[in-house]
């Protein structure tokens, strides 16, 4: 695993008079989960296609180690975007290399807790299950860095923790450089290495901060709230993002 | 009740059935057989062979003509509905073709290349064409493009994107394609047919108009949709069932 440089000096979408992002630089350490924090619509799944190759229509550079290429990447959407017409386990193995043994997807199906339903359609399973089919292709593609553009939106508050839970359980296995979007502190506290808040139009880093919660405490909501809090009260200037 | 409603169709078929006999045995005329008259018609022209003769050299250039259309027509279509530019500057082009009379191209085809068989399926090929390249191109203009950057993010390859990803949202317009070509070419065909060639269905109901043999004319129509039936039945049918498996 190697570290990433992404540089983005400025990305100007063609109708608008403004940048969305100016200047805005983020380091990668390998294996590292990285939580982006800011307002809705300040760019932040903007940056997450730039990284992934989607928009090429910006000034900047990505390096991955010493070398200026795309990394390979994994990638949960907000919606799942399953093939509907292939199943669960087609959807993974269409992704992957198809010299990998297919031993990798059991695994992975077997930690998300997918294995009885791989043969099934996603028009028959749900959100949460198609939920975790996307990030199992991801992982299985063993990417250089996994973006996740808040894939546990508009899941009910169990359904959400059981993803994430099981989300962390996967990445403690097999451990990926991500680089996690939300807008929900506790989510981002609960997941994260390291939390950077991003400010709106045009994206800037607004401040980074370590979460220095053991990983065994994550699952805590006591001891995550009292971060929260904390975190709050000593910098006040990222109240405004949230 | 059930049962009934199941009779139905069979019962409607049968009721044509009394209604044309009636009308027959009413009007007592040349120009309409009996139910009985054509049939008689039907099983002598299958046993000499005549029938199956016609129907299958007009079946081998509707196999051929469809399917080069359909196969040119998909591949232009996906392009035009991928490249705006290429659309823009063939839209016109486009629109000329769908509306050129197909009478018109099959004279042209002939005069320019003579009463020859590659003229006549090529007749036949440029009428069906345009349509299926306008279909194929609505069908591709709507693809969903989160799926299409799922697989630029996933690095799939051209063939297994065209594969995976566009061919099955195509699905329902290729069929749409499909059932309406059929049923044109038929047409198109019997008129080429008509028009200049020896063979086939269309010749031999241009013979049969010249000597006002309405019983012909008839038992020939039925083979005809019969086989139509079949195809619907045992090709598409089954097509539509396989691809649309993933469906609730």
């Amino acid at each position: 695993m190697t570290d990433i440089q992404i540089q983005i000096d400025n990305k100007t979408y063609p109708a608008a008079a403004d940048p969305s992002i100016v200047d805005l630089k983020l380091s990668l350490t390998s294996e590292e989960f990285i939580c982006l924090v800011g307002p809705s619509g300040c760019g932040k799944t903007t940056l997450l296609n730039i990284i992934a190759g989607l928009d090429n229509d910006y000034e900047g550079d990505i390096l991955v180690g010493r070398q200026h290429t795309a990394p390979k990447i994994g990638y949960v959407f907000q919606n799942p975007r399953l093939l509907p017409w292939r199943t669960v386990r087609e959807n993974i193995e269409l992704a992957v290399d198809e010299r990998q043994p297919p031993e990798v997807i059991d695994a992975l199906l077997e930690v998300m807790q997918l294995t009885a339903a791989q043969h099934s359609y996603p028009e028959h399973l749900s959100l949460g299950m198609s939920r975790r089919v996307a990030i199992i292709r991801a992982f299985a593609v063993d990417p250089e860095v996994l973006l996740m553009d808040e894939p546990f939106v508009s899941l009910d508050a169990p359904t959400a923790r059981q993803v994430r839970e099981l989300l962390l359980n996967l990445w403690q296995q097999r451990p990926h450089t991500i680089l996690f979007v939300t807008h929900d502190l506790r989510e981002a506290i609960a997941l994260a290495d390291r939390l950077i808040f991003l400010s709106a139009a045009p994206m800037q880093v607004v401040s980074e901060i370590v979460v220095p919660i053991s990983r065994s405490e994550r699952g805590n909501e006591l001891a995550i709230e009292s971060f929260r809090q904390q975190l709050l009260k000593n910098h006040p200037e990222i109240k405004q993002l949230l | 009740m059930i049962s009934f409603k199941k009779c139905l169709p069979t019962l409607s078929l049968l009721a044509f059935l009394v209604i044309w006999q009636g009308l027959a045995v009413y009007l007592d005329s040349n120009t309409l057989p009996t139910p009985e008259a054509v049939a008689k018609v039907f099983w002598q022209a299958c046993v000499s062979g005549q029938l199956p003769f016609h129907l299958g050299v007009t079946l081998l250039r509707l196999v051929i003509s469809f399917a080069i259309a359909m196969l040119l027509g998909c591949a232009i279509g996906i392009v035009l509905g991928r490249n705006k530019k290429l659309d823009a500057f063939f839209d016109n082009w486009l629109v000329i073709f769908l509306n050129v009379p197909a009478l018109v191209t099959i004279i042209l085809c002939y005069v320019w290349f003579g009463l020859i068989e590659s003229a006549a399926i090529l007749a036949v090929v440029i009428n069906k064409l345009p349509n299926v390249i306008v279909m194929i191109r609505e069908g591709t203009r709507m693809l969903d493009q989160d799926l299409l950057d799922m697989a630029r993010c996933y690095r799939f390859s051209k063939r297994k994107t065209l594969v995976h990803v566009i061919w099955p949202q195509l699905h329902p317009f290729v069929m749409g394609a499909t059932r309406s070509g059929l049923a044109l070419i038929w047409k198109i065909i019997l008129v080429v047919e008509l028009l200049g060639r020896s063979n086939g269905m269309g010749y031999q109901l241009h013979l049969f108009f010249q000597l006002f043999d309405v019983a012909g004319i008839l038992a020939y129509t039925i083979a005809f949709v019969a086989v139509i039936q079949l195809i619907e039945l045992l090709i598409l049918k089954p097509l539509d069932k396989k691809a649309l498996r993933w469906r609730k």
